[in-house]
């Protein structure tokens, strides 16, 4: 467990008011931390706590601000949580886990890797990742996109959920380890497999486990796909929603999307909305 | 195939005093009644009955008795009634046999060998009718120490408090989830809890927006499945709640059937309307202590450190270790539920079988935080097999806070327990989504009979509390001499704290 409380004057524990000089020259030092021309801030991260950091951010998104450099990220937690408005964020460093969970409208935009939870619960908004991101990217995710541009982890897209015009989306450029839409109820993901060379071919095991709602594009191969799901051909409807996505992608990392589209991709849908329906004897 | 299975329970009725007026064929959900109009009679399907006695209770001239079918197969001590039942079952469809409510067997219910004290000559007992009497009840994170200074002749608290919660009695409702359940049940819940100043726990499906006003008087829960998790629904709850696990199911995650899926549920959960709601068996953002500190301060910083961060578990055989990675995790209440807990649908075979008894975990982990130094920076709220106020306070006296109760307040709405929660037809409009049947429990007598349940037995507590001296439930929490055991082993009496009586 991390014990990281010296940078911390309040974290878990009472404290008192007053008295603390060391509290009040960290406090100090993190206002100087801090620029703001206008509608646009910049702030220097290093060695910062992460409450600290996301209190800043809070505070600088209440006051108005329209975006915000962030630099000497390492590993902060929690960038982006429960953050609502429009502001954008980005990310220079390497953001720590849980970013832009439960985030309601804000962009993040990170210089580099994602770690663990990126995008959990998130609500709506937007994270574009220029690099990998790891675990369980958007669990349960319920609106708003994220961009990957490299490879992500376990269990990614776990549990996305749409209701009517509300419906989330995630695009990974790479490829995804194990259990990628596991338990899906909704949503669009689309894996482009960007990282695998020529022969597009994902190692991906139990892909779509337990998927009852939603869709995947996935542009080549998958070995190893759960018996809950089914793959079709795309149909017009999803060339556009296609198109569409990987169009964003490709604005967001600066490539060129004829190479990408033209090639052969497979639908995965669920077989059943009930796909446990039988296992119990009432 | 044609099923082995006969009727579980046989519908009497007195010909002589039915008036015909098909009451029991309009109330019973499960079409266990019917009329022929061709000799003008009423029958039944002893097949469909269910025991859930709506037809009793609404037949107007009590023409109806529902007995337990007396033509039982042959008597015998392994091979029971209920063993024999599962077993054709399961050979009929091949699957896991389901139930509802919490567990019914006999065993492990060590409330009934715990009696409580009096004072007699050596300290007074006191009146709770005319002597003041403190039910009222912080849950939250407490500080190691106060500091305070005097202002203006003033005393003031120096020391900055954790976020802490405030109910006037130690009595929550527990989680029942918008789905499980109608919306007309969360009303009643929610609303009774308000009025009487304690908390109403959402369940893992979501809050209708129409409920939001009553956020002060609402724990809202963050489960596996994060059904309807939102900013505005962290942040209108008085406290948020991590749901691991449940002690009807503990280990295993939940399937909200289909057909309860309807379009408001649809709505509150973000998922198609006609699917199952699955709800996976962990959070797969914590698979070890650290991970939950990562969730719990997640959601501290999405509501702005503003409101105590409860997790629940269920009573397993590590609880107490568990507890205390909880309580370094950050958890600001540990709510442990026992294996008697209530559900809306578990296996029969996890239900019966596994978890601990909810006594022996409160006991063990309220020892333990003790012995750790660590009790104050957690509230403990016990749950899963509260049936009484005697319950509640032997609950308090062992160690917890405040306790949770659900099939109580379900059972004070109308519920009979007759544990058929799944099937979505609860003839008493509870555990049901269905429009037309949803419409039977009535929000205003249903608040009304739960706020009737949170006055009884907060009296009681009161008469209890009084009986032994006390003035104030604080004083009770934890102490356990005023408990005895009776019927028990030296072992249970070590796990749970308690001298035998007459020691």
């Amino acid at each position: 467990m991390e014990e990281d409380r010296s940078l911390s004057p309040d974290r878990g524990g009472p404290t008192t008011h007053g008295e603390d000089t060391a509290s009040k020259a960290y406090a100090a030092c993190l206002q100087e931390r801090v620029t703001v021309e206008g509608v646009v801030a910049r702030l220097d991260a290093g060695g910062i706590y992460y409450r600290d950091l996301n209190t800043l951010l809070r505070a600088l998104n209440n006051d108005g601000v329209k975006r915000i450099e962030v630099l000497n990220v390492y590993g902060q937690r929690y960038i982006g949580t429960g953050l609502e408005g429009n502001v954008e964020i980005e990310i220079h460093g390497t953001p720590g886990n849980d970013l832009g969970a439960f985030m309601r409208g804000p962009s993040l935009i990170v210089r580099g890797n994602a770690q663990d939870g990126c995008g959990n619960t998130m609500d709506e908004g937007r994270i574009v990742i220029h690099g990998h991101a790891g675990d369980i990217v958007g669990y349960s995710m319920r609106g708003g996109s994220i961009f990957i541009r490299d490879d992500v982890g376990y269990r990614v897209g776990i549990h996305m959920k749409e209701y009517q015009e509300k419906r989330p989306v995630i695009v990974v450029g790479g490829t995804a380890q194990d259990f990628l839409g596991e338990y899906m109820a909704g949503g669009v993901l689309v894996v482009l497999g960007l990282t695998l060379g020529d022969d597009v071919r994902h190692d991906a095991r139990f892909v779509g486990t337990g998927m009852h709602g939603g869709k995947m594009y996935i542009r080549g191969e998958v070995e190893h796909l759960a018996r809950d799901v089914d793959v079709v051909d795309l149909d017009e409807a999803d060339r556009q929603v296609l198109l569409s996505l990987v169009g964003e992608f490709c604005d967001c990392f600066n490539l060129n999307i004829d190479e990408i589209v033209t090639q052969n991709f497979s639908k995965i849908i669920p077989i059943s909305h009930r796909p446990y329906g039988n296992l119990y004897a009432l | 195939m044609k099923s082995y299975l006969e009727p579980e329970y046989v519908v009497d009725r007195d010909d002589d005093r039915c008036t015909r007026c098909k009451a029991c064929v309009d109330q019973c959900t499960y079409e266990a009644h019917y009329y022929n109009p061709e000799d003008g009679r009423v029958y039944s399907r002893d097949e469909k009955c269910v025991n859930c006695h709506r037809c009793v209770v609404f037949c107007p001239t009590q023409a109806i008795t529902i007995r337990r079918n007396s033509s039982a197969y042959a008597a015998n001590y392994n091979w029971t009634q209920e063993a024999i039942r599962d077993v054709k079952k399961q050979a009929e469809t091949g699957g896991v046999v389901i139930t509802g409510m919490g567990c019914d067997k006999p065993h492990y219910t060590y409330w009934d060998r715990l009696l409580l004290n009096a004072s007699q000559v050596t300290n007074p007992s006191i009146d709770p009718l005319r002597e003041p009497m403190e039910l009222r009840t912080f849950l939250g994170a407490k500080p190691d120490r106060l500091e305070l200074d005097v202002e203006d002749e003033d005393v003031v608290l120096k020391t900055e408090l954790p976020p802490q919660v405030c109910v006037e009695t130690p009595i929550l409702f527990s989680a029942v989830s918008y789905g499980a359940t109608s919306f007309n049940v969360h009303e009643a819940l929610a609303r009774a809890a308000a009025e009487y100043g304690t908390l109403f726990n959402t369940g893992e499906g979501g809050l209708d927006w129409r409920l939001y006003k009553h956020g002060d008087h609402i724990i809202v829960q963050v489960a596996s499945g994060r059904f309807g998790v939102h900013p505005d629904y962290l942040n209108i709850g008085a406290a948020i709640e991590i749901k691991i696990g449940q002690g009807a199911k503990p280990g295993i995650g939940g399937h909200l059937p289909g057909e309860k899926v309807g379009p408001e549920i649809s709505r509150t959960r973000m998922i198609p309307v006609g699917t199952d709601a699955f709800s996976p068996a962990p959070q797969h953002d914590i698979y070890s202590i650290e991970d939950l500190r990562q969730l719990i301060y997640a959601l501290k910083e999405a509501t702005d450190y503003t409101k105590p961060v409860s997790v629940k578990i269920a009573a397993v055989h590590n609880s107490a270790a568990i507890a205390s990675g909880m309580v370094r995790a950050g958890a600001d209440i540990i709510a442990l539920d026992g294996v008697r807990g209530g559900t809306g649908a578990a296996p029969k075979v996890c239900r019966d079988n596994v978890g601990i008894p909810i006594e022996l975990a409160l006991a063990s982990v309220d020892q333990r935080l003790r012995d750790e130094g660590i009790r104050n920076k957690v509230s403990i709220i016990a749950g899963g097999g509260i049936r009484s106020s005697a319950d509640a306070v032997k609950a308090i006296a062992l160690g917890a806070d405040a306790v949770y109760i659900a099939t109580a307040a379900l059972v004070a709405m109308g519920c009979t327990v007759c544990q058929r929660c799944y099937t979505g037809k609860c003839p008493w409009g509870i555990a049901t989504t269905d429009p037309e049947i949803s419409k039977r429990l009535d929000p205003d007598v249903a608040a009304k009979r739960l706020m009737n349940l949170l006055q009884a037995w907060s009296w009681e507590i009161k008469e209890m509390m009084g009986g032994m001296g006390i003035n104030a439930i604080e004083s009770l929490r934890g102490n356990r001499l005023h408990l005895r055991g009776v019927g028990l082993t030296d072992t249970e009496l070590r796990v749970l704290g308690v001298k035998m009586a007459g020691e």
